[in-house]
């Protein structure tokens, strides 16, 4: 098991170099000098300018300046935002909870509804239960997020008033002190019950939002897996012993079916992340990916650079970490490779 | 889908005297048997027709603004017109007129996508699985780093890289899609190497070139077609997100994402503005995914979701 993970840990080293290098390079390709974006429209006498230019390592050769870069990620310097001056690394860390627990709900509501749901169809296949189902979850995986949102807050908010529109919290009534930037842990630390089911309201829509992508693809696995599952050899003899349909699929079926829906569900964590930046902007909630956007907006581009670089290095660990906990979980995998 | 699968098998195929089916004749005898697909291709059709027919089609010119017509509501709604079936926007354009010359863009970049992407995907897939070594190994590990940043922010650094524009959303999304291409055809290429065919023509002399697109590349080609129908409608919503961010298709043109993310400040007042275009991507998007849930049936059994 050890060998395995190192082997594995070893194989995403050059992923990781080679995502340094990508966004080292696409930044060197956005026209326009660095020194005069930040300097704005008025300009600056050559000088200053020289000097600027020195102190960001853009009179190095490129290979050096590469090296740096990697340098100084290695050294957890992921540069600094041309708009705030601030490290990206901090300003990435302040947000990224918000986009955490965003994710996460998504993913959970997702599961909650989309495991029963797959299930459902398998058992009652070819019925009026699963064309509805698959129906839905077809609809679901094409749908455009954004739209989807706009209608939910159209619906939801404005016509029945049941939810807020945006952001995580309302702030003129409730202010909590961020201690881990999750906003429903923060306000139970607080003690705040108020704080707490606001929060709670604010993050239903988005979480809907962003989860209905992963709910129709984790139904329609489910429901695959679960079909190859019920015609095993195993379960008809559980169903010749006489145990109830409820425990023949719930127990015997069920867990082998999830294994592939595991796979799934950690694959939908990139989906997440991406479907995010959607969502976020949306419904204004202060995450990584409505901070990504509105860096492109302001030509901030070592706070895209280290975002992307970020978001994308967090998604390949995801993926060795599921391909690790799959290894654990399933020794085929393991020592196949 | 479902029922497909219970159906009895093709045995009884409509040919006279027991010569095999011309493939085309097989082909839609096994698609016709999932009817949602069969009503997803009139759909696809229909869409295929407006957008090809706009200029007949559209009452009016798709950045044509009515000064005294703007945000009109649609016909049936209080203080529409039958002058705009569908409203107008902010600038008192046609909706019914964008949403339909906006099928011509949304179709174009989908196809667009697809072809360059599977056509890359072919070159790359056939040289990684016949050259093996550097060359499997370097277009492989480029691959991987394409899927390890998700897909839309990958079009997004493409995008903000390379200015925002029609042509330029049709580049970051043909990389984000080029390696579900690459790998699937390499796969499959792989898969049919090791087949006596391929040896029996290695034997008798064909050339590299041709034993890769003339002898093997036929043979991958069923699950190639299905992904490609579905790869279409994946680049569709990407490329309407891009536009709904304003990273995509620039104004007038009458992108449908673009039209929503235009319209957005609209939502609580004149709610058609939004509706509408995103209407338009749902079902176009539906409609391909379920004319590609056919073409697998029918192509190729061995993909078909049970």
């Amino acid at each position: 098991m050890f060998k395995f993970l190192l082997k594995r840990l070893a194989l995403t080293l050059p992923t990781f170099l080679a995502l340094m290098l990508l966004t080292f390079l696409a930044i060197r390709l956005v026209p326009g000098d660095p020194v005069e974006v930040r300097m704005g429209e008025r300009g600056i006498d050559p000088v200053r300018a020289e000097e600027m230019r020195h102190l960001l390592g853009l009179d190095q050769p490129i290979w050096k300046q590469f090296v740096d870069y990697v340098w100084g990620i290695l050294h957890g310097d992921f540069g600094t935002s041309l708009v705030t001056s601030e490290k990206v690394l901090t300003e990435f860390a302040a947000l990224f909870p918000a986009t955490i627990e965003l994710s996460f709900f998504a993913i959970l509501f997702a599961m909650v509804l989309g495991i029963p749901a797959g299930i459902l169809a398998a058992v009652k296949r070819g019925t009026v239960y699963d064309h509805a189902l698959m129906g839905a979850a077809l609809t679901g995986y094409s749908m455009p997020i954004f739209w989807w949102g706009l209608l939910l807050i159209m619906f939801m908010s404005e016509y029945l008033g049941l939810t807020p529109i945006s952001g995580r919290t309302d702030l003129i009534r409730f202010s909590v002190e961020p201690i881990t930037g999750f906003m429903l842990v923060d306000t139970l630390i607080a003690g705040d019950k108020g704080a707490f089911w606001d929060a709670l309201r604010h993050l239903i829509l988005p979480a809907i939002v962003l989860g209905t992508i992963p709910l129709a693809v984790i139904a329609r696995i489910t429901r695959s897996s679960m079909l190859e599952v019920l015609s095993e050899d195993y379960v008809r003899t559980a169903r010749a012993k006489g145990l109830s349909p409820f425990r023949v699929v719930g127990l015997h079926a069920l867990r082998n079916a999830l294994i592939p829906v595991v796979t799934v569900i950690g694959l939908q964590v990139g989906t997440a992340l991406a479907g995010a930046v959607l969502t976020e902007t949306i419904f204004s909630w202060p995450g990584v990916g409505k901070w990504l956007i509105e860096s492109i907006a302001r030509r901030d581009y070592p706070a895209l650079q280290g975002g992307i670089l970020l978001i994308s290095s967090i998604v390949v660990l995801m993926n060795l970490l599921i391909d690790v906990m799959y290894g654990a979980i399933n020794p085929r995998i393991r020592h196949g490779r | 889908m479902a029922d497909s699968v219970l159906a009895p098998a093709p045995v009884a195929l409509p040919t006279a005297g027991g010569s095999p089916p011309r493939p085309l004749a097989a082909f839609w005898y096994a698609f016709r048997e999932n009817r949602g697909a069969v009503v997803a291709l009139g759909i696809v059709v229909a869409i295929v027709l407006l957008a090809a027919l706009a200029d007949f089609v559209a009452p009016f010119p798709p950045a044509e603004q009515h000064r005294e017509a703007v945000r009109v509501a649609p016909f049936w709604a209080e203080g529409g017109s039958t002058r705009f079936l569908l409203g107008t926007d902010d600038l008192g354009r046609d909706i019914l007129s964008r949403v339909i010359y906006g099928a011509r863009i949304s179709l174009f970049i989908g196809l667009s996508v697809m072809l360059i992407s599977v056509a890359c995907g072919i070159v790359l897939g056939l040289i990684a699985a016949f050259r093996g070594g550097i060359a499997d190994t370097i277009i492989m590990r480029l691959m991987d780093l394409i899927t390890a940043v998700p897909g839309l922010v990958m079009a997004i650094l493409i995008v903000a890289v390379l200015g925002p524009n029609l042509f330029n959303t049709i580049m970051a999304v043909t990389i984000v899609y080029l390696p579900r291409y690459v790998r699937l055809v390499r796969a499959s290429t792989l898969g049919e190497l090791n087949k006596e065919y391929v040896t029996a023509a290695r034997v008798v002399g064909v050339g590299t070139l041709r034993l890769m697109f003339v002898t093997v590349l036929p043979n991958c080609l069923a699950p190639l077609i299905v992904q490609g129908a579905l790869g279409v409608s994946d680049a569709i919503l990407e490329a309407a997100a891009l536009g709904f961010l304003g990273l995509g298709a620039q104004p007038p043109t009458p992108e449908w994402g673009a039209m929503v993310g235009d319209g957005r400040e609209f939502i609580r007042s004149n709610p058609w503005i939004v509706t509408t275009p995103g209407l338009a991507i749902l079902v176009t998007v539906v409609s391909i995914n379920l004319l590609g849930d056919g073409l697998r049936d029918a192509l190729d059994p061995k993909l078909r979701r049970s």
